[in-house]
């Protein structure tokens, strides 16, 4: 008889692989939101995955900030040609110089914040109707209160206390016009399930995330990368450091690990050792108790 | 990390410890990191609370630690070298019905927790209650707080008898208490001490090892269409993920409603095909035949048919501030398919704490009934209690588009297997005898519904011998049968009639006429003649309600019905013995859009029957 037990990553997978399907029947144009993240990036191979032979139908939309590491960029352009997918950028200085928004002063200065305008200004040009994105629930507390199908209302605000029930794989896309969704398809995957993916399925990923030598200081408990976006403060000193990232957005909030994990099985064996969560090194997060929940009810990813 | 996976819910309030019990799960499973703990510790430490307070952990919305309440389901993930689990903790206090239905709804297993020094509390009977109505294949109660009561255990014997006797009403299938104590860690991963009598395992060893495969049914097929694949120009597949049951290439399948039928062709990933697929895969299917399929479909094996229903009998649970409007047109979400639907009837609703049934005529937030669905076209679907997947369905108010109620289906209601057809306008049969026995009357008691299956084809082909299997199969399934034979006839009922176009038209009126009294009586009628005109085969169809009038085009090249010639009649023909000989001497119209072909140079007469039934079946005709 066969064997018709299923892995947890074989589970994850199909899952994943029927509300990327759920969003190409269910919604006129989507988008797949692409950050340059591990997360957005194994959206893309899923993509690919849950349509083929027929190619994936979802473009990358990409909101860039500006302070991207260059990593990123160059590794979103080679994405994108290698799948043959559609790549939109949206910048956030292009909001800045329509005064749509006002760049944040200070030292702790970051564009994170005003990408949500950018995002939301973006998905009523392209009228946008269910933006993908990579977030996970285990990520952070207030997206373990997230639906797969989230729905977002005209001014793409979420509201996390009135949110539909959702019941066994039945994901309800409904919406008025000038509403749309944002829908998490990796929801149920951790970041060991990612790697463990990644592992799996062999899936390329940006040298970011693997241990290299880099110029970086330390600032409220984060190593940040030494970067033309955050000029040392007084007392702030850059050291060359061997280290890795474990979640990858702009150079002012994305704080390094120390690591010598330089292959895909090596990351793996340190984060089952880890004893802190990918996000303790983002310092967007670490704004205030609720600072996700906040960003996400304005319209965050 | 080759480990499978494991979704299970937890019931129970803040006071039965839940929130300490996940947290001891977390926490000793290493779930929990240190800059989480850290988080906990600062949060705990400003709201001045005495202790860590792990609900902190999982309630994460600024509503719900401002009131200190839990507002909404919140998952958790930890995982062992033996499995990844799934966690949905549901709230105590605040709807707390909606939020259970919903971890409820794709869980394998419920911790139903109980305080040991309050006994079995109406809420422990709630949690049960709702465990067995979502259908979760185990149940397993943590006595809790065994510490406040000494570890003794005759306070743990006597609230396992308690539960016991009542979930002995409920469909739990698997129920197993384990004595535990989450703030000292007792028996939930580390084996207690100081309850030597309990020889069991602990909480998390029992979740580790319970045999998950109980709530997955590999032997129903059934694939909802989620979108069709075009390719490259020769690629045509149909993605969907395959709900229960497994299937091979090669294997004979039948599209729903529609009851086209091919063959598995291919099973296409992007890895490659598969030589089998199973429940919860998400693949493509390829079929031998270019068949019109698009999203909400049902593929299904031929001999292994879901309901096919357009009127449900099912149990409701309410989830809006709106309270239900009989009569009210909601969207029914069902596998992939959207229906119109309403709710024609409501039975009553279910006191979820006492568990009495009490008439109602509306449902109200958080609350439970019986209902009947009616819908504005058929759904494949199974009773929930054998099927989850195709068993659950939402509302969904049209006006808000918000998910309404959770709905799970028992059965087709009465008459429900038929497609209800307004009455067809008559003229001079208002004054039927004995009206007062409906043929719907007489079809609620044959259990089936009536129908009239016209064999058409020619000589020779195959009609009679395919409908005396069929009735016989028919009369051993129970159902009345009613059969008109065009030798038969000839030799009494139309004697007088010859085989020129007008006898034949009117051969034909007579038999389709008698054939109407029959199915009015409620019977499967089958006729078997060669009808060769078009037309006279209308005029047969005309007397008949549509959907309950199956022409079966008995299909068989002339040659080979000379060739078996049963009655010697080719041979005469031939010879000029027999004039206006159908297929000789006499034209055969083909039947434009027949409900059947019966290819009987290609497949045997068994064959042939079981795909009749089976269609007899899609259609609701047999339930």
């Amino acid at each position: 008889m066969s064997d018709y037990t299923r892995t947890h990553l074989q589970q994850l997978e199909a899952e994943a692989i029927y509300v990327l399907r759920e969003v190409a029947a269910q919604f006129e144009r989507s988008v797949l939101l692409f950050s340059g993240g591990k997360d957005s990036i194994l959206l893309v191979h899923l993509a690919r995955r849950a349509f083929w032979p027929a190619a994936s139908s979802f473009a990358l939309l990409h909101i860039d900030t500006g302070h991207n590491f260059p990593e990123t960029l160059s590794f979103r352009d080679h994405l994108a040609e290698q799948m043959g997918l559609q790549l939109l950028v949206r910048t956030v200085q292009d909001s800045i110089d329509r005064g749509r928004v006002a760049e944040e002063r200070g030292p702790t200065a970051s564009r994170n914040a005003l990408q949500t305008v950018t995002l939301l200004d973006a998905l009523v040009e392209l009228r946008i109707d269910a933006a993908i994105g990579g977030a996970r629930r285990d990520e952070e507390k207030a997206r373990a209160k997230e639906r797969f199908f989230s729905h977002r209302d005209r001014f793409g605000q979420w509201d996390p206390k009135n949110q539909r029930p959702e019941l066994w794989n039945l994901y309800n896309g409904r919406k008025a016009s000038g509403e749309h969704f944002r829908v998490f398809p990796l929801s149920n995957w951790t970041e060991l399930d990612i790697w463990l993916y990644v592992q799996a399925r062999e899936i390329e990923l940006p040298s970011l995330y693997f241990a290299h030598r880099r110029d970086v200081f330390r600032r409220d408990g984060a190593l940040l990368a030494v970067s033309p976006y955050l000029p040392l403060l007084p007392g702030e000193a850059a050291e060359n450091r061997l280290i890795r990232f474990r979640t990858i957005g702009d150079m002012t909030c994305t704080g390094a690990v120390e690591s010598s994990a330089a292959t895909v099985a090596e990351v793996i064996a340190e984060l089952v050792a880890s004893r802190v969560t990918e996000r303790g090194t983002r310092a967007d997060d670490r704004r205030s108790e609720t600072a996700m929940e906040d960003r996400k009810r304005q319209g965050y990813f | 990390m080759a480990g499978d996976l494991l979704r299970f819910t937890t019931a129970g309030s803040v006071d039965d410890g839940k929130s300490t019990l996940i947290g001891r799960l977390l926490l000793d499973c290493r779930a929990i990191l240190e800059d989480q703990l850290a988080a906990i510790e600062r949060a705990s430490q400003n709201r001045g609370d005495p202790y860590l307070d792990l609900a902190l952990l999982t309630d994460g919305l600024r509503a719900e630690r401002e009131q200190g309440i839990t507002i909404d389901v919140a998952y958790r993930y930890f995982a062992t070298p033996r499995r990844k689990f799934i966690i949905a903790d549901t709230p105590g206090h605040i709807q707390y019905t909606r939020n259970m239905v919903t971890g409820a709804s794709t869980a394998d297993l419920a911790i139903i927790l109980i305080d040991a020094r309050n006994g079995v509390a109406t809420q422990s009977k709630r949690h049960g209650f709702i465990a067995s109505l979502l259908g979760i294949p185990h149940v397993t109660v943590a006595v809790n707080k065994m510490d406040l009561v000494d570890h003794r255990q005759a306070v743990f014997e006597a609230i396992v008898a308690e539960y016991r006797a009542f979930a002995s009403k409920l469909a739990v299938p698997d129920l197993t208490f384990i004595p535990v104590s989450a703030l000292h860690g007792d028996n939930v991963v580390e084996k207690s001490q100081r309850m030597p009598w309990y020889d069991g395992p602990t909480l998390l060893h029992h979740l580790e090892h319970i045999h998950i495969g109980a709530g997955r049914n590999l032997v129903d097929f059934r694939f909802p269409v989620q979108m069709a694949v075009r390719g490259h120009p020769d690629f045509r597949g149909y993605a969907g993920q395959i709900i229960s049951g497994t299937i091979m290439p090669g294997e004979e399948v039948i599209v729903l409603p529609s009851g086209q039928t091919s063959r598995v062709r291919e099973i296409t990933t992007c890895g490659g095909a598969l030589a089998e697929a199973a429940a919860g895969d998400s693949v493509i299917l390829r079929l031998a035949d270019e068949l019109d399929i698009s999203r909400g479909d049902m593929i299904a094996r031929r001999h292994n048919l879901p309901l096919v229903a357009d009127r449900l009998e099912c149990t409701l649970c309410w989830m809006s501030e709106e309270p239900l409007r009989l009569g009210a047109t909601y969207i029914v979400q069902h596998t992939t398919r959207q229906a119109r639907g309403q709710i024609t009837g409501l039975n009553y609703r279910i006191d979820v704490d006492t568990l009495h049934r009490e008439p109602a005529d509306t449902l109200r937030l958080n609350e439970i009934g019986r209902a009947t669905l009616t819908m504005s076209q058929s759904l494949c679907c199974d009773p929930y209690a054998l099927n989850r997947a195709t068993g659950g369905f939402i509302l969904i108010d049209p006006a808000t588009n918000g998910t309404v109620a959770a709905g799970m289906i028992r059965r087709a209601a009465q008459n429900g297997g038929v497609a209800i057809q307004p009455p067809r306008p008559h003229s001079s049969d208002v004054a039927w005898e004995g009206a007062a026995i409906t043929r719907a009357r007489r079809e609620a008691r044959n259990g089936h519904a009536a129908a009239v299956l016209w064999f058409t084809g020619l000589s020779g082909s195959g009609k009679s011998t395919i409908a005396r299997l069929l009735e016989q199969r028919l009369f051993a399934l129970g159902a009345q049968t009613f059969r008109l034979d065009g030798d038969n006839v000839r030799h009494g009922l139309n004697g007088d009639l010859g085989f020129s176009p007008a006898d034949r038209q009117e051969n034909i009126r007579r038999v389709a006429e008698v054939a109407k009294l029959a199915f009015e009586h409620g019977a499967v009628v089958l006729c078997t003649f060669i009808s060769p005109f078009r037309r006279d085969r209308d005029f047969a169809r005309s007397l008949i309600p549509e959907e309950r009038f199956v022409e079966i085009y008995v299909k068989c090249d002339v040659a080979t019905c000379a060739a078996r010639d049963p009655k010697g009649l080719y041979v005469r023909a031939r010879r000029g013995e027999i004039p206006e000989f159908t297929g000789v001497s006499s034209p055969y119209e083909e039947p434009a859009a027949p409900e059947v072909i019966a290819e009987t140079e290609a497949h045997s007469p068994e064959e042939i029957v079981e795909e009749i039934l089976a269609w007899l079946h899609v259609r609701g005709i047999l339930r």
